[in-house]
């Protein structure tokens, strides 16, 4: 087992002289977070440490099917029991859906799309009232063929997820189409062909806080939420539309989250809680399980991707295909977007003349993929690197050399018609060999992104 | 037995939200004592942007940094903000404050130059005081101006926003260039490989980013060693779905589902590299924080096959697709 020394901070690596840079007196300095020690050391009050006068709890009924027909719920047992304020369905949400395309309902309304789609919601003045509750309610579902592969999702044949079929369509048809000069032309010029296919896996955010959310009324008719989002903004609208609620009638107040890494861009807690706290006019506190946020919450979704490279005896890259794969799950949400933020970044931070590049997004009955740092262009370029390094390998080229040759200069461009300014690849690399110890050939210590030598 | 093999990747990461069009709003008042709130719609979500926010608010009102106070994002008070994602805060978000803070200074100038009977441009603010350009005995200090310019029917409260050009995709060509500024980085993987239980251990990332100006060299170690544990977790450990697509056993707890812990921390060198050109974000900075959990992983891939020659292509790399790979090196299918 390896155990980090403690390392100090170093200067930067520096291709200009730093003096001449404006004497800076905050920027550029290491001031420590005013608020670190109290978030780490449980001196900050997090949302779950938060207790009011009156304040419910809440539990949900969650799909134990991933595909079906809701055909009916009865919530009338669990309402009459001593200690319940509220439960929820469907059709106590006054407004319309949620999420970043609008599409995901807060409460299951006659279909279910994957397991663990919540169905009714109950506040009790307790944890054990509310399980008690939850455990009252009956529901009838008629279960349903479900699809979990994105590749057979694609199948005609298949079992549709939602009714306008599994293929999300962009304005450029089934799949975001990128395409740069002449992609047959490449590959005929090409005196190699490079082929790959990949599969990333689906990453759970893993913040130490659950999802958590306390919502009341304040100040006469304000619906205010204390909230972990990362967006509170984008949040306000959603929850604007599923409420039935003017924006300056919700009051989200935020700021001290316990990690996020992509997991608060999409609402996970704070729409059911404001349901609560309209219906009971108390305050109503919502955290999530472990269990529920693995399961239930959004993740970093599984990709597959097909690489095609043509690449000279010399290895400079003449054309890229890459056909990219993206399982949403049941809704959505940032889909769309990170498929097309994969798309304009998956070729890579290299010169190559004929890109052709079809990100498809498809729907699965699984929970909803979502936000998670760098999503859409991390699973992308790992695995575009380590084709890389196979390219490097296929025509007998060492791995430093097919970067350092390809890789771009000021002024080159990106798949998408982006030329690119303030370029440091070629510099990057040649600072991570020096922190390594790797002594590279003089021909590449040479090189700049200031210029490309033939 | 223990195989030892090197690897590298390159990347480059984009700032700001896929096609533009994302706003980030910044308001800094100037207070009766002349501390100063700088009120954004960002949320700090563990990266520190707020104490960011705060050198980058005092250095341009030239104030120490305990008067500065970054407030907690509200949407009835605090501006707005597409959020905090896309690495985009520093940049967009402290690009507002800068606006903000210029303005608020521009306000400062106005209501002093009467006070000094000079043009507002032959003032300035600097070193917590207004003083006249060449006159530096004709000042007021920012707590005299802060109690004066609240009490005179004055509301000093600078105002900024930043919002890079809205573009969408040619839907033919995907041509897209809204891109705010690039940040790119360079990781150097050293591994060892047990060929008999498949087990990786990763022992030392040396990774470099270019990163424009590095506001915060004790923030930026945190996000790339934070982020570096992130990766490796994707590299080797982390997934949901270990038998994609069923979802028979999808883990539910930290004992199924697996990250990386501090006794699987190698050991860790980075560094930030300096260049005479620039990003547009504040002082010449990119945005970055993503992209610290991306350079780690194919190095890891790359150095795993350096070792024992066979190619994952499913991730993570874990134990038994290691065996797997090297089975089928051995003996290839029929």
């Amino acid at each position: 087992m390896a155990h980090p020394e403690r390392q100090e901070l170093r200067k930067p690596e520096t291709a200009i002289d730093v003096a001449s840079e404006p004497p800076h007196k905050y920027v550029t300095k290491p001031v420590p977070r005013h608020d670190g020690i109290a978030q780490v050391t449980g001196g900050s009050a997090y949302i779950d440490d938060l207790r009011l006068p009156g304040m419910l709890t809440v539990k949900v009924l969650r799909a134990s099917v991933s595909k079906g027909n809701l055909l009916s719920v009865d919530v009338s047992r669990a309402q009459r029991l001593r200690g319940v304020a509220a439960v929820i369905t469907a059709k106590d949400v006054p407004g319309g859906r949620y999420g970043l395309s609008g599409d995901q309902p807060v409460l299951a309304d006659r279909e279910i799309r994957f397991k663990g789609e919540i169905i009714a919601a109950v506040a009790a003045v307790d944890l054990d009232t509310a399980l008690e509750a939850v455990s009252q309610i009956s529901c009838e579902v008629e279960e349903l063929p479900a699809v979990f592969d994105p590749e057979e999702a694609m199948k005609p044949e298949a079992p549709l997820v939602r009714p306008e079929g599994n293929i999300y369509m962009f304005d450029s048809g089934p799949c975001r189409k990128i395409r740069l000069g002449d992609i047959e032309k490449g590959f005929a010029e090409a005196d190699h062909i490079v082929e790959g296919t990949y599969t990333t896996p689906m990453q759970e955010q893993s913040p130490m806080e659950t999802s958590c959310s306390l919502a009341l009324i304040e100040n006469g008719d304000q619906l205010v939420i204390r909230s972990i989002s990362q967006s509170p903004y984008l949040h306000l609208r959603q929850l604007s539309n599923v409420l039935k609620l003017p924006l300056n009638k919700i009051r989200m107040v935020g700021g001290n989250t316990g990690g996020a890494f992509g997991a608060r861009w999409e609402i996970h807690s704070d729409h059911v809680a404001a349901l609560l706290a309209l219906k009971t006019r108390k305050p109503v506190k919502w955290r999530w399980t472990r269990e529920e946020e693995t399961l239930y919450s959004t993740h970093r979704a599984r990709w597959k991707f097909y690489f095609k490279d043509g690449v000279k005896k010399d290895g400079r890259i003449v054309a890229r295909y890459v056909r990219t794969l993206y399982d949403a799950g049941a809704y959505t949400g940032m889909a769309p977007y990170c498929v097309e933020k994969n798309a304009m970044m998956v070729a890579g931070p290299f010169n190559i003349p004929n890109v052709s590049i079809d990100g498809y997004c498809v729907f699965t009955n699984r929970t909803p993929s979502g936000a998670m740092r760098g999503f859409g262009v991390m699973a992308g370029q790992v695995c575009e690197e380590i084709q890389m390094s196979r390219i490097a390998e296929t025509i007998g080229m060492g791995p430093w050399e097919i970067r350092f040759l390809n890789v771009w200069r000021e002024g080159d461009m990106t798949a998408t018609g982006k030329v690119v300014d303030n370029v440091a690849a070629i510099e990057c690399m040649q600072a991570a060999a020096r922190l390594a110890g790797i002594e590279l050939p003089e021909r590449l210590k040479a090189m700049s992104s200031r210029e490309r030598r033939a | 037995m223990k195989k030892k093999g090197v690897g590298v990747a390159v990347y480059c990461h984009p700032t700001g939200a896929k096609g533009g069009g994302d706003p980030s709003q910044a308001l800094a008042r100037l207070k009766l004592d002349g501390t100063v709130d700088v009120l954004i719609g960002a949320v700090d979500i563990g990266q520190g942007s707020n104490t960011v926010m705060r050198q980058i608010a005092a250095e341009t009102l030239d104030v120490p940094l305990e008067n500065i106070t970054v407030s907690l994002p509200d949407t009835d008070s605090g501006p707005l903000t597409m959020g905090t994602g896309a690495s985009r805060v520093t940049f967009m978000d402290g690009n507002a404050v800068i606006a903000a803070a210029e303005d608020l200074k521009r306000q400062i100038r106005e209501w002093s130059s009467e006070r000094f009977e000079v043009a507002p441009d032959d003032l300035e603010v600097r070193d917590n005081k207004v003083f006249v350009k060449g006159n530096p005995k004709a000042s007021m200090t920012l707590a005299e101006v802060g109690s004066e310019m609240n009490t005179t029917g004055w509301f000093p409260m600078g105002k900024g926003t930043y919002c890079p050009p809205k573009e969408a995709f040619d839907p033919e060509t995907g041509h897209m260039t809204a891109i705010a500024a690039i940040a790119y980085a360079a990781c150097v993987a050293e591994v060892e490989v047990d060929t008999g239980t498949g087990v990786i251990e990763v022992k030392k990332l040396s990774q470099a980013y270019e990163i424009g100006t590095p506001l915060n060299p004790l923030l930026i170690k945190a996000q790339i060693d934070g982020g570096t544990m992130q990766g490796l977790g994707f590299a080797l450990s982390e997934d949901l779905g270990p038998h994609y697509p069923s979802l028979k056993f999808a883990p539910s707890n930290f004992m199924d589902y697996l990250i990386p812990t501090t006794a699987d921390v190698p050991e860790m060198s980075s560094t930030t590299v300096l260049l005479p050109s620039r990003g547009g974000g504040p002082f010449g900075a990119k945005g970055f924080s993503e992209m610290t959990s991306f350079p780690p992983i194919s190095a890891i891939i790359g150095a795993i096959h350096d070792a024992i020659g066979v190619w994952i292509y499913d991730y993570p790399a874990t134990p038994e697709r290691i065996l797997r790979a090297l089975e089928a090196a051995v003996q290839p299918e029929a």
